[in-house]
């Protein structure tokens, strides 16, 4: 990962190469949420090429701050939503029984 | 100064201090369906958006916690359903492109045919074998780089050779007559001298036969069984190898894990006003999802309502029939609800492929955090 920032460690572009869609636009709602976040939006400069462009504006402290912060919020989001999901599925199959295991029965017919 | 501090601070840490008023709230919540476009269908994930109105945008993770829900409407074998409530899209999004594109799992990459007699050409028939889904752990198994050489932590053998013995028959190949080889290729290579080595080389070198490590040993590995590769005439005959390896959907979607995945947002339908008599029966008949149901009043009158919400297609058909029926219903789609679809292709059951998409988006943070250290 690259990173740009002229003088002022407040403003910031991050060059993510072999990423896209997925992780920027999770970061970029994830850096939307902190109220210290001015501005923030990603590019991707050419279409087939793996790589992104984050840029980072903050209020007072480093955007590199604040990113590795909005990454660890996102982060904790995920292990919510793992958790919750994997508890959902132990409850559903505890009361939907079904026998055979998917994992074991591999016959589709 | 010190004294309006920790004001200043309660306002950073996002108190939310009033509530949006309704019309606000309505359309940070929902996409209006209108009968010529769905309308609002942005979301405001920036949290000054309201700063004006005195209200805070930022979702904090003990609000998110409380309100994130889970609920599964169906688990089968291949395929389930489940309603994800309180994520924004662009996180339902980044597990739906993980879900298709960057989940690994077995697929036959290198075949080598030593004898095709048959109508479909090598290419072909090497295209269509790749696409076989194969009933198997991605996990057990490494990926192939450039540089290594197959053996068996990245490499599973197929064998496939048939004939058709019979004259005036058509043999139909199934994919179920791909035949594992646990001890890897039987092919041997033929550049080197046969005479100078002891032991004659193939095209993989396992160090031991895949069926007797625990994993696999009384559950060989399969295919998707009736899947129809080639049909062959009297006399015709394909004899091969196919090499599967680990891989990715954005190199090839034969190593996509599922079928297809996807979402929708719950659909939401209102009646603004009562509708009664013979325009109710009007409205029944219109909607070909049959949303509406007709109930019968104390007073022996009819009166519709919304009886299945959730089927509703926002078709539109309900409110085409000019300006009153736009008047009368209200179509909408709550945007932090995901009707979330996964049809699995056999590899993992779909509620191991939801964790792992989840665990990788965890992964892809936590590069860029260590990256940042």
């Amino acid at each position: 990962m690259e990173h740009t920032s002229f003088g002022d460690q407040r403003n910031a572009t991050f060059s993510f190469a072999e990423e896209d869609h997925t992780l920027a636009n999770a970061l970029r709602f994830s850096l939307n949420q902190d109220p210290q976040v001015i501005f923030c939006g990603y590019s991707i400069p050419h279409p087939t090429k793996a790589q992104v462009n984050v840029r980072v504006q903050t209020t007072d402290k480093e955007a590199r701050v604040i990113l590795k912060d909005a990454c660890q919020g996102l982060m904790q989001m995920c292990q919510h939503i793992r958790g919750t999901f994997d508890k959902v599925v132990n409850d559903f199959r505890t009361k939907n029984p079904s026998g055979n295991h998917p994992s074991q029965d591999m016959d589709s017919d | 100064m010190s004294d309006s501090e920790p004001e200043a601070m309660a306002e950073a840490d996002g108190v939310p201090s009033t509530k949006l008023p309704p019309h606000l709230e309505l359309r940070r919540t929902r996409v209006l369906c209108k009968v010529d476009a769905p309308d609002n269908t942005d979301t405001i994930q920036y949290s000054g958006a309201y700063a004006s109105l005195g209200h805070e945008n930022s979702l904090r993770f003990a609000d998110f916690c409380k309100d994130f829900r889970v609920d599964i409407t169906r688990i089968s074998d291949d395929d389930m359903e489940l309603d994800m409530v309180g994520v924004d899209p662009s996180i339902a999004n980044a597990f739906r492109r993980i879900l298709l594109a960057e989940l690994p799992t077995m697929a036959i990459e290198k075949v080598l045919i030593a004898n095709n007699t048959s109508v479909v050409q090598d290419e072909v028939l090497a295209h269509r074998l790749g696409l076989i889904p194969i009933k198997v752990d991605p996990r057990l198994f490494d990926y192939l780089s450039e540089n290594d050489t197959p053996n068996e932590k990245n490499t599973i053998v197929f064998k496939l050779h048939v004939r058709c013995e019979e004259r005036g028959q058509r043999l139909t190949v199934k994919s179920n007559e791909l035949m594992w080889l646990p001890k890897g290729s039987e092919f041997l290579k033929t550049s080197e001298s046969l005479t100078s080595t002891s032991k004659p080389e193939t095209y993989t070198s396992f160090t031991c036969s895949q069926d007797s490590m625990p994993e696999f040993a009384g559950n060989p590995i399969r295919v998707y069984p009736d899947i129809i590769i080639s049909k062959l005439g009297f006399g015709q005959e394909i004899e091969l190898e196919a090499h599967a390896v680990k891989g990715v959907g954005k190199t090839h979607a034969k190593w996509s894990p599922v079928a297809t995945c996807w979402y929708r947002m719950l659909p939401e339908v209102e009646l603004m006003e009562e509708i009664e008599g013979e325009k109710a029966d009007v409205l029944k008949q219109k909607c070909p999802a049959k949303v509406f149901e007709i109930e019968d009043l104390a007073d022996g009158r009819k009166r519709a309502t919304v009886a299945r919400p959730r089927a509703c297609t926002l078709c539109r058909e309900c409110i085409r029939d000019g300006e009153d029926w736009e008047k009368r219903i209200s179509l909408r789609r709550v945007k932090n609800h995901f009707i979330f679809t996964i049809e699995s292709t056999g590899a993992l059951p779909p509620e191991v492929l939801f964790t792992e998409a989840v665990k990788i988006l965890e992964d892809k943070c936590e590069r860029v955090i260590s990256d940042l250290s």
